[in-house]
């Protein structure tokens, strides 16, 4: 092999040229089917857009069911010709050279809308529509109108147009999702799961609580990601609203001392990241075509724990100075006051953190940024998971052969490979037991398991035939 | 002590690696022409299906190198001098050593017919290959794969994933049967056809035919058929990368001749990986073993005795694995592609033909002997146990679901394999033993 040119391998790292193309993936290519089922899905956005300016203010229940119905069943229908004729398994092909998925201009593109979209939702409604001081909704919201008079017989908000297009995002990805991965019974069953814990959860039961005047509760939001759930106006609420209240104090309260320990203890944290959450939901099935953006180098683990502890410190002071406001009516403690406390928490952390750069920024940080960054719920679990958890992601002898397919499709940004080429078990604190690593793992290296804390953290590696033991110098 | 490491790969990597967990005190250097940076070369074909990236295909983070005192050197070594211990480098470079360890790897067998070297016929093995396919197969429509071996169906792989279609041309009368029992391999032919590949069995390239520019143009195949094809994947095995090591002191048949420390015959040189051939091979096992997993057994032995800590190089039960398209395989032991004399088989196949499990035992004692797996992933250290204890067939098979690997959820097969059994023995009567009780599940 003669001597070659230094720059070879930058060319591997920076030359890429991008296709704008949806999927680069040449042994398929797209049929006409498959284009006018994205066109449908370009007309249904279009339908939203134009509603946002006004269009539909005459027919607003016909323009909204049009609209959803583009995008649902424009989206299906692309996913099931994309997958029909593939034999079932893991085919990335072109997902590093396709502009969207590798950070090119279409992703950048994205990001943008996405990002714009959550500015206008947080701070500035009423430009989606949102009517002022009980005025009638218009534009966007008003849109929304007749699906949310027929769900909880009220007028829309801002948010229930946002949890509408949240659901619908979660169905039609779950869809693809489980198309994609349809060799696989445990990506089957946890998308399932997302799907159901988002609509039925997070979606139609809290409409339906309110259509019947019962306090607006998503069940399986658990505090500190529902960051007010210790506010005054919500325990106020709840106190008030009779023994159904009471329950959903009760249960809250319950899932952060006794269910989610628990269920962390048999299963790990992904019992609610990856099979319950809905973060989680929009992560694992609308933002599956980004996982393989997070970071994995050292520095971004070392940014991701200081973050993560950071807001999970933050959230703690937060709930204990909002709690001693509403034991004791006071609301300065020190020079801290509890109520500029969880305005700041509100804007850096519910709005910002996990709303704009959270889901607005998929497409150039990865899908689950608020999460391995920013989740307070996922900070708490994940310790419990380091270190009172029967899960592990057991590692197979010695049948890596180090491709880095693992790491890369991490979307926690863990370097699996790091420890499944030394044949050790993973056990870390991020993980969210999404199972990627395993299915995209061409050698069956990593299982994911609860079993005995026996050997949880052991090295199987064969070495020699002497047994080397593996000193921690790497 | 300066330490000279030639080559780059899992071999000489995992011996640099050890030799600094090993001792803090030597100097370690290690020259490459290929790659400034270890990188994985089972995974060059993910790079090409655009899976990864080339950072991703880095194992370690760049400044790790630095950070454990490994010196890396991008250079060619184009002469070694064994009497004054000292590289000659294409930079003009003179590097001294005190002890060498050759890790120099492999390179593609070539075809030895008309045309073999016109332009875009290539075989795959370096980072360099996968470039050089990626500029030859830049909009091409069909291209020819030669060599039915794990390679080929790679290459194969990855030609489909740019939509180009492909011919593979396999010398043997079924896919890679010369390892594999016949419905494995027969298993195999079928799943690549699935997946839209030209199949042609007992078919080898004639020759190799241009075009007015000295490219590929078409193949003329044994059986007398022209194929045309703007590419020609040449995928027939490689052999030791040592050309520049003949004619010098160092004793060569195929690899570098090397005991069981895996030194060489010259004093103060030792040689790793594909490069190396045991002049002893282990009982039922091959002289040059061009595998991942034994390249990093034989730096970490390599390493051991390059700090005069005698080790020999001693792999346990021989394992392998390989990824057929979406077909997974893992064998353990010995699974011969015919049984051996004294030997029984139990094969078990999948109603849907996309997954099966063969399981070689001693006729008279039961024991197992080799475990086949398509489709279906083992647990490592259990089939390695089941190996080495000789543990009877009959207790295997009862006790089959601790040996299963597969992702939670997935459709237990090991009643199956009882039925398969009882058909093979009638009989007999097995239950599978469930490993743990409900509480221990739960509670362990």
């Amino acid at each position: 092999m003669k001597l070659l040119n230094q720059n070879i391998t930058d060319q591997y790292a920076h030359g890429t040229k991008h296709s704008l193309s949806l999927t680069t993936d040449a042994a398929y290519p797209q049929s006409m089917v498959q284009k006018t089922a994205l066109a449908l899905v370009a007309v249904g956005l279009l339908l939203l857009l134009a509603a946002a300016f006004g269009a539909a203010n005459a027919q607003p229940a016909a323009w909204l069911a049009t609209a959803l119905v583009c995008i649902g069943a424009g989206g299906m229908v692309y996913a099931f010709k994309q997958y029909q004729h593939r034999q079932a398994g893991i085919k990335n092909n072109g997902v590093y050279q396709t502009s969207l998925t590798a950070r090119g201009a279409a992703a950048w593109l994205l990001a943008l809308v996405l990002t714009g979209f959550y500015v206008l939702l947080y701070w500035f409604p009423q430009l989606l529509g949102l009517g002022q001081n009980g005025a009638a909704n218009t534009g966007l919201v008003h849109l929304f109108d007749p699906l949310s008079f027929l769900l909880k017989k009220q007028p829309a908000s801002q948010w229930f147009v946002y949890g509408t297009l949240y659901t619908l995002a979660i169905l039609v990805m779950g869809f693809k999702f489980m198309l994609k991965y349809r060799h696989n019974r445990y990506q089957l069953f946890r998308t399932a799961s997302v799907m159901f814990f988002q609509l039925g959860f997070a979606f139609l039961l809290p409409e339906w609580l309110q259509r019947l005047h019962l306090p607006y509760n998503d069940f399986k939001n658990m505090w500190p990601l529902n960051y007010y759930f210790f506010f005054d106006w919500h325990l106020n609420e709840l106190l008030q609203s009779g023994n159904i209240g009471r329950f959903m104090l009760f249960w809250g309260i319950l899932m952060v001392v006794l269910v989610s320990p628990g269920l962390t203890w048999f299963f790990g944290k992904r019992w609610y990241c990856s099979w319950v959450c809905g973060c989680g939901g929009l992560a694992e099935t609308a933002g599956d075509p980004f996982r393989q953006l997070s970071s994995k180098s050292l520095r971004a683990w070392q940014a991701e724990r200081l973050l993560v502890y950071g807001v999970l410190v933050f959230a703690l002071l937060m709930t204990a100075l909002v709690l001693y406001t509403w034991f004791t009516g006071k609301a300065q403690v020190w020079f801290l006051n509890s109520y500029r406390l969880r305005e700041w928490y509100g804007f850096l952390i519910g709005a910002a953190f996990s709303g704009v750069i959270g889901v607005g920024f998929y497409p150039l940080l990865g899908s689950r940024v608020w999460c391995r960054f920013g989740c307070p719920v996922a900070a708490i679990l994940g310790i419990q998971q380091r270190f009172f958890s029967r899960f592990r992601i057991t590692a197979n002898g010695g049948q890596c052969i180090s491709c880095g397919n693992c790491s890369a499709y991490c979307e926690m940004g863990i370097d699996v490979r790091w420890y499944a080429q030394r044949g050790q078990n993973i056990v870390r604190a991020s993980c969210v037991g999404c199972g990627i690593c395993a299915a995209v793992c061409p050698r069956g290296v990593l299982k994911l398991e609860n079993a005995p804390l026996k050997n949880r953290e052991a090295l199987h590696i064969r070495q020699d035939g002497v047994w080397l033991p593996e000193e921690n110098l790497f | 002590m300066h330490i000279a490491i030639i080559g780059n790969g899992i071999a000489g990597i995992t011996a640099a690696r050890y030799l600094r967990k090993l001792s803090s005190g030597c100097h370690i250097s290690v020259i490459s022409s290929e790659t400034r940076h270890f990188y994985s070369r089972t995974a060059l074909m993910y790079l090409y299906m655009g899976h990864l990236t080339y950072e991703n295909l880095k194992p370690y983070e760049d400044r790790f190198w630095q950070k454990n005192r490994i010196t890396l050197l991008h250079d060619h070594v184009n002469q070694i001098d064994f009497t004054q211990q000292c590289l000659h480098c294409s930079s003009g470079k003179v590097v001294y050593y005190d002890k060498l360890l050759l890790a120099t790897g492999s390179k593609s067998n070539t075809l030895n017919c008309p045309g073999h070297n016109l332009q875009g016929v290539q075989g795959l093995y370096s980072l360099q290959d996968v470039q050089l396919m990626q500029q030859h197969t830049q909009g091409i429509t069909h291209a020819v794969v030669a060599g039915g071996g794990l390679i080929g169906i790679e290459v194969a792989e990855m030609l489909r994933s740019k939509g180009i279609g492909v011919t593979f041309l396999v010398r043997e009368n079924s896919y890679w049967n010369s390892i594999l029992p016949p419905e494995e391999s027969d298993m195999l032919n079928r799943h690549i056809r699935a997946h839209g590949v030209n199949l042609l069995l007992d078919t080898q390239i004639q020759a190799i035919l241009p075009d007015e520019h000295g490219r590929v143009r078409a193949v003329m195949t044994t059986t007398g058929a022209e194929i045309a094809c703007r590419f020609v994947a040449v995928t027939i095995g490689v052999q030791p990368n040592v050309d520049f090591l003949r004619q010098t002191g160092l004793e060569i048949d195929r690899g570098i001749l090397v005991n069981q420390y895996l030194q060489t015959n010259l004093p103060n040189v030792f040689a790793a990986g594909d490069c190396a051939q045991l002049r002893q091979p282990l009982p039922g096992r091959k002289a040059i073993e061009q595998v991942w997993y034994t390249g990093r057994m034989q730096g970490i032995t390599a390493a051991l005795n390059l700090l005069n800590r005698e080790t020999a190089y001693q792999p346990r039960i021989w394992f392998n694995s390989a990824k057929f398209f979406d077909l997974e395989y893992q064998t353990y032991g010995n699974v011969p592609p015919a049984p051996l004399p004294g030997q029984t088989q139990l094969y078990w196949q999948h109603p849907d033909g996309q997954k099966c499990l063969r399981l070689v035992y001693q006729t008279q004692t039961g024991a197992l002997q080799g475990v086949n797996a398509l489709g279906i992933r083992l647990r490592h250290d259990v089939a390695e146990k089941w190996l080495a204890q000789q543990t009877p067939a009959e207790t295997v098979l009862t006790q089959f679901s601790t040996a299963i690997f597969d992702p939670e959820f997935t459709q237990p097969i090991e009643q199956a394999l009882l039925n398969q059994y009882h058909l093979q023995n009638p009989g007999k009567q097995l239950r599978a033993v469930h490993k743990r009780s409900l509480w221990h599940t739960i509670f362990g």
